[in-house]
């Protein structure tokens, strides 16, 4: 017989407390995971965040241009770089990036029996491969969200001081005249449940694979594909509870 | 003592195992045969707690293994090393790492760890390549390593699933000769699973032919060769269907 949803769950948040108890399998993994998911992905985050940002002005300026006063173009770039297009546009390169590399990863070592060899050596998978991971991304997805942050800010400005009829003090004017501290912690806020859920879903896909190359191949697509979706859903619910 | 009670698994509609009964006496190596597919390393996994039967039951020392909890079973698994088919090394360690993560859990003073690290890759004959990383190796050095992995916890048992295949005669001569050391020298009760005959009758001091999920016959080599069961004939014949 099925086990009911409350009895899943019960199970579900028993293994992952145990599994979080575990120190002694994770802690010393954490940095490493740390650096290969979060600093490893930074120039790609940058590379969006630049492009964003270009656009973004050259948008802003399209729009505004004629009925709403040119500095606005400031405040567009800023706000909607640091709230929305920051966290998410990261979040999807990440979720290919990391999501693909984490399913990868485990459903290699999972039709390989390094999964089955790790529990014959009594080490639980869910604390030794799990948990490093589902911790770095939720630690590090906002750390590099906070970066692409500034670049996407920073390129906006060069463009609309360099493209676009505007000076500095009429950017930095829209930036500020905005500018909420809530804006960034939205942001980083998004960033870290979207590394959570992109990681956890890259984990149990990579744990779910059978069927050797192929079954390794199956599940990191629909690592990635899963790992956007649950951020467009994470992001609408943010947006709900948060604004 | 390792004994299967009426072992029933089955994946989907296809039942792999239909009533297994056998038992392996303490110091004894017992060979499990049987054709590709037979299930004989879906019973290792039983005996270990990596699979949990729908019905019967697998007793290690007393223990029924599906009915212990998560501590209770990594203590059992600390008593017995498994050697996988493809070794199953985790390849983001070196060799010496892979030994070193399976001695993690015993809590070794760290010198006793080391001494232990090179007694088990100087047994396996491979005493140079703990720096070295399991892509670097051949086939059967992996296997060796392996063997290392699951020796170096010093367990009672070892369960040995398929240490033969895929490798050319020469090292499946050493291989032969590295489980009947490892018994000498452990004194550990073996189970090991293949259908590579000559290594069976090398190797074990019992034999049980697993045949359509069920244990069709067993005995000491000699009786199992001296068999007049038309299917374990036609399995040591090698005859076609």
């Amino acid at each position: 017989m099925p086990a009911s949803p409350f009895a899943a769950i019960g199970r579900s948040s028993r293994l992952t407390v145990r599994a979080l108890r575990d120190t002694e399998a994770w802690a010393p993994q954490l940095l490493a995971q740390m650096r290969r998911l979060g600093v490893a992905s930074i120039p790609i985050a940058l590379f969006i965040a630049v492009f964003t940002g270009i656009v973004l002005a050259l948008l802003a300026s399209y729009i505004f241009t004629g009925t709403v006063p040119m500095y606005f173009v400031g405040a567009l770039v800023g706000k909607t770089v640091m709230m929305e297009l920051g966290p998410v546009l990261t979040g999807m390169a990440l979720a290919g990036r990391v999501g693909a590399n984490i399913a990868a990863e485990l459903g290699t070592m999972k039709v390989t029996e390094q999964v089955d060899a790790l529990e014959t050596l009594a080490w639980d998978p869910r604390s030794y491969l799990v948990v490093p991971r589902v911790l770095a991304a939720t630690l590090m997805f906002p750390v590099v969200t906070a970066f692409a942050m500034g670049i996407g800010v920073i390129a906006g400005w060069i463009t609309s001081v360099n493209l676009l009829d505007l000076s500095t003090p009429e950017f930095t004017k829209g930036l500020r005249s905005f500018y909420q501290f809530k804006d960034i912690w939205f942001g980083l806020v998004k960033a870290a449940s979207f590394g959570a859920a992109v990681a956890l879903i890259g984990a149990r896909r990579g744990l779910a694979t059978g069927g050797g190359a192929a079954g390794v191949g199956r599940e990191t697509t629909r690592a990635v594909a899963e790992g956007c979706m649950a951020i467009l859903v994470l992001d609408a619910f943010w947006a709900l509870v948060l604004l | 003592m390792i004994r299967l009670d009426d072992l029933h698994k089955a994946f989907g509609p296809r039942e792999v195992l239909r009533g297994v009964a056998l038992e392996v006496p303490e110091g004894s190596s017992t060979v499990l045969l049987g054709r590709s597919g037979s299930g004989k390393s879906v019973l290792l996994k039983h005996i270990v707690g990596l699979m949990r039967p729908d019905q019967g039951a697998v007793w290690v020392d007393n223990r029924e293994v599906a009915a212990l909890d998560h501590d209770e079973l990594n203590l059992l698994r600390r008593e017995i090393g498994y050697v996988f088919q493809f070794a199953a090394l985790f390849d983001s360690l070196t060799c010496a790492g892979n030994l070193r993560l399976a001695l993690q859990r015993q809590r070794l003073d760290p010198d006793e760890a080391e001494r232990r690290i090179a007694e088990a890759l100087a047994m396996v004959g491979l005493a140079e390549a703990g720096e070295r990383h399991p892509a670097e190796l051949s086939g059967g050095m992996r296997k060796r390593i392996g063997i290392a992995r699951a020796v170096v916890l010093r367990p009672r048992y070892i369960l040995w699933d398929e240490p033969t295949t895929g490798l050319d005669p020469v090292t499946t001569a050493t291989m032969d000769q590295m489980m009947l050391r490892v018994r000498e020298e452990l004194g550990v009760t073996s189970v090991i699973v293949t259908h590579d005959l000559g290594s069976a009758f090398k190797v074990g001091d019992r034999v049980a032919l697993l045949h359509e999920g069920r244990v069709r016959a067993t005995g000491t080599p000699a009786e199992i060769r001296a068999s007049d069961d038309p299917v374990v004939r036609q399995f040591i014949e090698g005859r076609p269907e």
